[in-house]
């Protein structure tokens, strides 16, 4: 299990300050969310974790190593695998052939599939439920199955950290349950940036709450999920309580007055 | 208590069938499903590797002189394993006229499938093909600019070109601009690069008409002849160039077949399978536009094949490129040297030129496969 850890990162994209000094850090084997409005930032730290695009300052470190200046692409790839919000292929590909793509940074342009590569993707394939659609087009999934594969696909990678770009977005209630149990029990260090507040208060061994490019508070789901945090950075009102079964931290929310009609409700 | 009580964990998607699955189920599906794609392919591989002599052989036997296949052979065998001369009016006719042409419309056929289905990849997109970045009409208007300006360059270096070294050079200077027009922050952006290809196209293509309008009618069947492609008057001295290109080119990118699998997945995951996007797509561009340079300067305008032959293979196989481009390259190889056969034959004395016959014999063929395929060539989600 490994550590991830940035250090002062910065990303300009066209000239704007998207990402700022940002210190981040993934304890060994733990669940991290990164969490905030759109447009705060979540996916620019996820892109530059994944090498999707370079900071103009800062480093990515897992363990002790500087993955964006000491290590290729292939070699950073067999460290940090990722979920993005890609839908996937543009060309009609099966199950199979995309879970195997996940094999790309282990492979020689030379080499064929190795027994150990077929192995994998079966285990993978295996794990996310999905071998019996191995033969099917990938296009004609549902979304909840597309998502399964693309995390497959992620794991036949054997990275040491895992990054999630919104993993439950369009997902029913009991897949978004089952993904994020699925992803809890793989042992690495996962850093996901998630949209529903009471997913990361489940599952996260701790979270970041992003605003502006910046980190603002980092901890605990129950430390750093404050009423006025919330109101702050989402412009949502928010109500804390107890799940009644598992006894973390449950939010539920009504809008803010609005600012542009006061006493009005958005 | 840190965690909820476990949610039912993933059941296996729509199995179909109420029969439990035995433990090594898994292992058996994913077993299953990968040999009958092995199997899929491996029908086809073998079917135009026996499909692509035949077809080669029956069209240097057919002509304005008929020749029967066994007699073709004979004069193959003569001059390739030794051995009697047969009949020198029909070694010459053979040896000399047909073979070169039917081996010069295959291997245009198979580099213009294989840069279309690079190219497919590299703009991420089921219509482009060699043609839709320009490269085409680049290479157009630098050939008739010597076809029709001939007399009055003569002496000039585009004239002492020739026809195919214009082409040539004009491709590649339309590739140098669309590759700066597609530029964005410093990274290719297949969007852009396609309409900027699909922008330069339409004016360098109403350079080439104006100069069209103004030539003499004497020069106008050439330069029509030029711009619809044709492989006639093909002799040995023009395969040498475009099947060395084909092969190495060919080769390079079946090697690069993963890459091409992850670039087809978006820049962003690709970057997280450890290929740079970027540099990667601006490689096969220069590949895929030396293998259209390489072949319009010899053969003209062939449109069609590039756009059609990948995409069956597709339909049959699927898009996984290390399997796609060898059996897109031959069919794109038989498909032509069957169109340059039917353009000698239908009109005969007449010659067809090859876009004519690729369009009307192709159109139909891929339609039809376009009805019964359940596989989708564009994959929309």
């Amino acid at each position: 299990m490994s550590r991830l850890r940035l250090r002062g990162l910065g990303v300009e994209l066209g000239g704007a300050t998207v990402v700022d000094a940002l210190d981040l850090d993934c304890p060994a084997g733990s669940v991290v969310g990164l969490l905030g409005p759109n447009g705060s930032g979540k996916s620019t730290v996820l892109r530059t974790v994944y090498r999707a695009l370079r900071p103009t300052s800062g480093a990515v470190l897992v363990d002790d190593e500087d993955v964006l200046s000491d290590l290729d692409a292939r070699a950073h790839a067999r460290l940090v695998a990722a979920m993005t919000q890609d839908q996937g292929p543009g060309f009609d590909f099966t199950v199979l052939e995309v879970v195997s793509t996940g094999r790309v940074p282990h492979q020689s342009s030379l080499a064929r599939e190795s027994r150990t590569d077929r192995d994998l993707v079966a285990g993978a394939l295996a794990r996310v439920g999905m071998a019996a659609l191995a033969g099917r087009s990938f296009a004609e999934l549902s979304g909840g199955e597309k998502q399964r594969v693309l995390l497959a696909r992620a794991l036949v990678q054997q990275p040491r950290v895992l990054v999630l770009d919104e993993p439950t977005n369009h997902l029913d209630v009991a897949t978004q349950l089952a993904l994020l149990e699925l992803v809890r029990g793989l042992g690495v260090t996962v850093l996901a940036a998630l949209h529903d507040l009471n997913l990361a208060a489940t599952y996260c061994d701790a979270v970041h709450l992003l605003h502006d490019g910046v980190v603002v508070a980092s901890g605990t789901p129950d430390d750093v999920l404050t009423e006025e945090r919330i109101a702050a950075v989402f412009g949502v009102a928010a109500h804390r309580s107890r799940h009644p079964t598992t006894g973390r931290l449950h939010l539920s929310f009504s809008p803010l007055p609005s600012p542009f009609h006061p006493g009005v409700p958005l | 208590m840190d965690l909820p009580p476990p949610v039912a964990g993933l059941a296996p998607a729509r199995v179909t069938g109420s029969v439990a699955p035995a433990p090594s189920a898994p292992a058996r599906d994913v077993a299953a499903a990968d040999r009958s794609a092995r199997r899929r392919y491996r029908r086809l591989l073998l079917t135009l590797l026996v499909a692509s002599p035949v077809v080669l052989v029956l069209a240097a036997g057919a002509g304005a002189v008929p020749i029967p296949p066994a007699d073709v052979l004979a004069v193959l065998r003569a001059h390739l394993l030794g051995g009697p001369v047969g009949e020198p009016v029909v070694d010459q006719i053979i040896w000399q006229v047909r073979v070169p042409r039917v081996l010069l419309a295959f291997v245009v056929g198979a580099a213009l499938a294989v840069a279309g289905a690079v190219l497919q990849a590299v703009v991420r997109n089921p219509l482009a093909e060699p043609y839709v970045l320009g490269v085409s009409a680049g290479a157009s208007l630098a050939a008739v600019a010597v076809l029709t300006l001939g007399g009055l360059t003569s002496g000039t270096a585009l004239a002492s070109l020739g026809v195919p070294g214009a082409a040539f050079l004009g491709a590649l200077a339309t590739l140098v601009a669309v590759v700066a027009l597609g530029r964005r922050a410093g990274r290719l952006d297949p969007a852009r690069l396609l309409l900027a290809g699909v922008a330069l196209s339409y004016l360098l293509q109403a350079a080439t008409s104006w100069l069209q309008l103004r030539s003499a009618p004497n020069q106008l069947a050439a330069v029509l002849f030029w711009l619809l492609g044709t492989v006639g008057g093909a002799d040995w001295g023009d395969l040498a160039l475009p099947t060395a290109v084909l092969v190495l080119a060919t080769t390079w990118l079946v090697l690069q077949g993963r890459s091409l699998n992850a670039l087809l997945a978006g820049d962003d995951v690709a970057a997280s399978l450890g290929v740079a996007a970027d540099r990667v797509r601006l490689q096969l561009l220069v590949v895929a536009a030396a293998l259209t340079a390489v072949v319009i300067s010899v053969a003209g305008g062939v449109g069609f094949v590039g756009l059609v032959a990948p995409h069956c293979v597709r339909l049959l196989v699927g898009p996984e490129h290390r399997r796609l481009l060898p059996a897109t390259a031959l069919l794109g190889g038989a498909f032509l040297v069957l169109a340059d056969l039917v353009g000698r034959l239908v009109a005969a004395p007449l010659e067809l030129p090859l876009n004519v016959v690729t369009a009307v014999a192709g159109v139909p063929f891929f339609l039809v496969l376009l009805r019964r395929s359940t596989r989708i060539p564009g994959g929309g989600a």
